[in-house]
């Protein structure tokens, strides 16, 4: 973050934006990925990046996680602009970046022992959390021993321990498979309803990003622009097997494919 | 192996090249090969007397210290050669010189620089080993997940604390293939630097039995060694196989 600008309108109210990202650009070599973008994220609420490949989506989400820095721009969290990683947000990955030398709760732990917390608590927190996920029994495998889904239950387990305020998801049920991801998008609204997190989470499945979001925030490519921002309004509160029958759920997607579908070679 | 539907412990096979060495002693065609039985007999007088005993401490200290310097110094810079590309840059010449390069003849140049002593001796060894270390380090961590990188960082883990809790553990199996290899070496090196530098230790009795024609000792005094550094890399790469779980997982 070089340059910190002064955002031209000030925010109708800062209290319910938990994430606020203002004139983001970010240029790698000559390649322009993102142009001054700004964007809000809702506190409690789940807000999809959704773009077709190449849209900076991902960038994006790494500039708000602190681990890129923004060529220019602000990007604040609860108010306090960002200078890098912080105890307020946690990353989900999209290959799970376990430690593979390491067992389940060790791993779910990780983050409460980079904060310097003792053993003994520190596990009592994550045998919580590895129940939460489902994964009661599996404290002590190794990754290697696990199926893809349930090693992406342990990093949003590891997410979800040291309690952030903002959970950041890049396209985590990207490598896990069909049935597997449509029981963690089940899980994950419940997650969202119960927690009170605000969550930004980065998928290219149209269908996923309309099934959770309360907020879509369509990316358009080269270089990167908020082209459209969506919030379902009718079919958020109905149980999830009726979600994907729902009117305006059908009608979203479509409305999506249609502005997107230009963008995909 | 099986056998008639046996199976055949493990290095049984050295048995069968024991007997052929027993056959050719007996059959006493030259003197260069005493029978392996009496190569034993003299190996069990030998290293009860004081001569063996002083000179296997003395090459096992300057081996320790040798390898134990190429460990300490080889990972933590191969480590770095691996995060950093500059470093990298500056350093991998450097490296890949010295491993291929004829280290045996840089010898003099250390006694005229350290003396003729252990010192030499001990520095002699570290340079057969070290250099393996610094490039399997290297090359374990060039190799790690980015992401395991990153997730670190975002979960709040400095630059040292990744150091020692990411980059090492994820570059173990490579770090234990070089040193098991650098240990290797570094017996080559030890009996090198006994024998050019001063003649102490093991490198003194390969001197003393090989000019005076004592075979059998000659022998036993080899074969003591090459249980040793086989121990020591077998011993090693069974620390290998303990993480090997992960090293195809990373």
């Amino acid at each position: 973050m070089a340059i910190s600008q002064t955002s031209a309108q000030p925010l109708a109210s800062t209290a319910d934006i938990a994430v606020s990202v203002r004139n983001i650009s970010k240029k790698y070599n000559q390649t322009e990925a993102l142009r001054n973008l700004s964007l809000d994220f809702p506190k409690g609420e789940l807000t999809s990046l959704l773009g077709p490949s190449g849209c900076g989506k991902t960038t994006l989400l790494k500039i708000i996680a602190g681990l890129l820095d923004a060529n220019s721009g602000t990007v604040q969290v609860g108010g306090q602009t960002i200078s890098g990683p912080g105890p307020d947000r946690a990353f989900v990955f999209q290959d799970f970046a376990l430690m593979p030398w390491a067992n389940v709760i060790r791993n779910v732990a990780f983050g409460l022992e980079l904060r310097g917390i003792a053993k003994s608590e520190r596990e009592a927190i994550a045998e919580k959390y590895i129940a939460s996920v489902g994964l009661t029994g599996f404290e002590k495998s190794f990754p290697h021993e696990l199926s893809g889904g349930m090693r992406q239950r342990v990093g949003l387990a590891r997410a979800l321990s040291v309690n952030a305020q903002v959970l950041l998801l890049d396209e985590p049920f990207s490598a896990v498979d069909e049935q597997t991801r449509r029981k963690f998008q089940e899980d994950l609204l419940a997650l969202v309803q119960n927690e009170s997190k605000t969550f930004i989470f980065v998928t290219h499945s149209i269908e996923e990003a309309v099934y959770v979001s309360d907020q879509i925030a369509i990316l358009l490519p080269r270089p990167s622009r908020v082209s459209e921002i969506i919030r379902p309004s009718s079919f958020r509160g109905k149980s999830v097997d009726n979600i994907r029958r729902d009117p305006e759920y059908l009608d979203i997607v479509d409305q999506i494919w249609a502005s997107l579908r230009s963008y995909v070679e | 192996m099986f056998i008639l539907g046996y199976k055949l412990p493990a290095m049984s096979s050295l048995i069968l090249w024991a007997l052929l060495w027993e056959a050719i002693g007996r059959l006493e065609l030259t003197f260069f090969v005493p029978a392996f039985s009496t190569v034993i007999m003299t190996l069990i007088e030998l290293v009860q007397t004081k001569v063996f005993q002083k000179a296997l401490s003395e090459t096992a200290y300057a081996f320790s210290v040798g390898i134990g310097a190429s460990v300490l110094i080889g990972i933590p810079t191969g480590i770095l050669m691996g995060k950093s590309r500059l470093l990298d840059e500056m350093l991998l010449p450097w490296v890949n010189i010295f491993i291929s390069a004829p280290l045996t003849a840089l010898v003099p140049v250390l006694m005229v620089l350290f003396g003729f002593g252990t010192k030499t001796i001990i520095i002699t060894t570290a340079l057969f080993a070290i250099w393996i270390i610094i490039l399997n380090a290297r090359a374990g961590v060039m190799q790690i997940n980015r992401s395991l990188v990153e997730m670190a960082r975002s979960f709040g883990a400095g630059p040292f604390t990744a150091f020692y809790k990411i980059y090492f553990w994820a570059a173990l199996p490579e770090i234990l293939g070089g040193v098991r290899i650098g240990v290797i070496r570094a017996v080559k090196g030890v009996i090198i630097g006994q024998l050019l530098v001063s003649i102490v230790g093991f490198g003194a009795l390969f001197e003393l039995y090989s000019s005076n024609f004592l075979m059998a000792h000659f022998w036993a005094v080899l074969l003591v060694l090459f249980t040793l550094a086989f121990a020591i890399a077998e011993f090693l790469s069974f620390l290998e196989r303990k993480v090997a779980f992960y090293a195809t997982k990373r």
